[in-house]
């Protein structure tokens, strides 16, 4: 009787909480879920894409990823396939002020060459899948206004409507976030006409090291049939990764970390 | 047991060990490939046919546990070459092409070193360098193998410095190396009289330790671009001398000196990048050697569309101490004092980036030449890929730089398959 009761404190509690929770918070909590577990952490990812007739092409690559200072990030994505993306690297340093472009970079081995990429290109295909380049590192959150249209029983609805709408292909975006793990479970992005047609979805999730952690990741497009789907494995987090992994230098000679 | 046979067992265990871990331990992968082009144009000096070959490369990694030996080579076979047991790995003739064959380690924690045959690039800008003066092998870009054989090997010392204030790169070539310059093996050119396909051959610059060549950058961020500073010292990478007593063309000593810097502008890319050609000898009366020039790019880069982007850049060769040269130069073929050069670059992808269609133009107004490459290459699957190209050369002269090659114009197809 009495655990019963500790649980509906426990509950009303927290809902208290989440009722007081501002849409701001409520997006800097998913932002924080979703891109920021741990101090660092690696993941190796099959990202399989599959087009509207079912021909599948696949690419492997492991993932680093490092917090700096103050929100901003660092990210490192080392191809080991198909092989013609073989140790092909694409680097992203992440800003999160309002105002600043993220950097970001592909190193292309067979030329020996680092060739960045233009910020206008964001939303433009990640190496030939459904997500787009600012997916891998998530999008400032300065980008867009942030709306609760809805609240459930276990998830919150935030509308997100760009400020620069020339900028990018949608008109606006919603979200739905997990109340338990604050974790954002699902993206629709409807265009300019007001139609949805892309879908971002988590149907995964599993705890390590005790962050909540999604372990599949489904973009779907809805205009071209087409979707890609992203499985990590041997993901890890606090692994006392260097700053300077995520420097032309280490493109030249990708770390051991992404290489066994 | 006895003494023996344990020594033998700690041997075979300590070789097996070693095999398997050297198994376990390195990366095998390449590509076959065939590639066949014709030329478009009749060439009198030459074959109608301008490419045929089949290639194979292999690409082996492997990981020690502080370095890395990186061996790639390519095994051909060249319809067009006469002798491919005349290894010639300088030239990258004959039945082998030794792309990279190097040991990389880290002596102190800010220093990495890498020792042996490697490709090295730097610089900002698109299929033009002014500070980037490693080899480059015109033929195979002119005749259109894939891009990275625009990239000729270096033997080279290769040490990189991280150090606080910025990166230092140093690269140290104890024999020179210079481009696989267009000789009339396979492409023809004009010989400062006429087109010719006639073999040119150059006075060797070829004694180790002696023709060495250095060179060196720094970089590091400024603001949010990057900035670069390099040198140079050696010889102009193709023999552009004339020895009037040996009456042969030879490699005349250069240094040169530049400074780039690279970033985003709004939604697009910029860079520019200079340099100063030092010419180091003095055109006396046993020989002829090139004015001093100073070398400008500026680049421009932003998608126009959805998948569609293009990139612009103009260059500039401003040729030093011009009367010099116009006052001894054939008065027919003289080039200008500056010689412009813009390129256009537009790139769309299609069908989740599997078709690649591009463009890159470049247009001289001062020579009134221009050079068109367009390649369409479409990813079968994820080993198979199809590609088709062409170099396509017109000019209002013969003995500019691109006009001389109109007769080379080319179109290629190949395929190939990665593993």
């Amino acid at each position: 009787m009495k655990m019963i009761l500790t649980a509906i404190t426990a509950t009303i509690l927290t809902v208290g909480t989440y009722a007081e929770m501002s849409v701001d918070e409520i997006v800097n909590k998913a932002n924080a879920a979703s891109y920021y577990a741990g101090n660092d952490g690696k993941a190796d990812v099959k990202m399989e894409i599959i087009d509207k007739s079912g021909s599948v092409r696949t690419r492997e690559f492991t993932l680093l990823r490092m917090n700096a200072k103050d929100g901003n990030q660092k990210f490192y994505v080392y191809f080991k396939e198909p092989a013609d993306l073989y140790k092909q690297v694409f680097l992203v340093w992440k800003e999160v002020d309002e105002g600043k472009n993220d950097s970001r970079w592909m190193w292309l081995p067979a030329l020996n060459l680092k060739r960045e990429i233009a910020p206008g290109d964001k939303r433009t295909s990640f190496v030939g899948s459904d997500f787009v380049y600012e997916d891998v590192s998530g999008r400032n959150l300065y980008e867009d206004t942030h709306e609760l249209i809805e609240t459930t029983d276990t998830q919150y609805v935030i509308k997100n409507t760009p400020k620069d709408p020339d900028s990018v292909e949608f008109s606006y975006y919603t979200i739905r976030i997990d109340k338990d793990t604050m974790l954002p479970r699902k993206a629709e992005y409807f265009d300019k006409n007001g139609k949805h047609y892309r879908t971002v979805e988590a149907p995964k999730v599993e705890t390590i090291q005790g962050y909540p952690t999604v372990i599949e990741s489904v973009v779907s497009d809805l205009n071209t049939g087409g979707k890609t789907v992203n499985t990590f494995s041997n993901i890890e987090y606090d692994i006392g990764l260097k700053e300077n992994i995520f420097t032309e230098r280490f493109l030249r000679r990708p770390p051991r970390e992404v290489t066994r | 047991m006895n003494t023996f046979s344990r020594i033998s067992l700690a041997l075979i265990s300590s070789f097996t060990f070693q095999v398997s871990s050297f198994a376990l331990d390195t990366e095998l992968h390449g590509f076959a490939e065939t590639r066949v082009g014709a030329r478009t144009q009749d060439d009198p000096t030459q074959d109608q046919m301008s490419l045929g070959e089949v290639r194979l490369q292999l690409d082996a990694l492997t990981y020690f546990d502080a370095s890395e030996l990186q061996v790639r080579a390519d095994f051909i076979y060249d319809a067009l070459q006469d002798d491919l047991h005349k290894i010639d790995l300088d030239q990258g003739t004959g039945f082998i092409d030794l792309r990279e064959l190097n040991y990389l380690f880290t002596p102190i924690d800010a220093a990495d070193v890498k020792i042996g045959r490697q490709i090295l690039t730097w610089g900002t800008g698109d299929l033009l360098f002014i500070n980037d003066l490693f080899p480059k092998d015109w033929n195979s870009f002119l005749l259109g193998r894939d891009e990275e054989y625009l990239k000729a090997p270096s033997d080279a010392v290769f040490a990189s410095w991280f150090p606080a204030i910025g990166s230092f790169d140093f690269a140290y070539m104890p024999k020179f190396d210079p481009d696989r310059y267009i000789d009339g093996t396979r492409l023809s050119y004009w010989n400062g009289t006429e087109i010719t396909g006639d073999d040119f051959s150059a006075e060797d610059r070829d004694q180790w330790f002696e023709d060495y060549e250095f060179s060196a950058r720094y970089y590091r961020p400024v603001l949010s671009w990057e900035g670069a500073l390099y040198v140079y010292n050696g010889f102009w990478k193709s023999p552009v001398g004339y020895d009037l007593t040996a009456m042969e063309p030879y490699f005349p000593r250069m240094n040169a000196y530049g400074a780039s810097a690279q970033g985003s502008v709004g939604r697009a890319l910029a860079n520019i990048e200079i340099g100063y050609y030092d010419s180091r000898e003095n055109t006396d009366a046993t020989q002829i050697v090139p004015e001093d020039e100073f070398r400008f790019l500026a680049g421009y880069e932003r998608e126009l569309a959805k998948e569609l982007t293009a990139g612009f850049q103009y260059y500039a060769e401003w040729m030093m101490d011009y009367s010099d040269y116009e006052a001894t130069a054939n008065p027919n073929a003289q080039r200008d004092e500056v010689r412009h050069v813009l390129t256009l670059r537009l790139t769309k992808m299609l069908m989740n980036q599997n078709l690649a269609l591009s463009l890159f133009t470049f247009w001289s107004p001062s020579d009134q030449d221009a050079y068109f490459r367009p390649i369409a290459t479409y990813k079968i699957t994820d080993n198979w890929m199809v590609t088709a190209n062409a170099n396509l050369f017109i000019g209002k002269e013969d003995y500019t730089f691109f006009g001389q090659l109109e007769n080379n114009s080319n179109v290629n197809l190949g395929l190939r398959y990665s593993f």
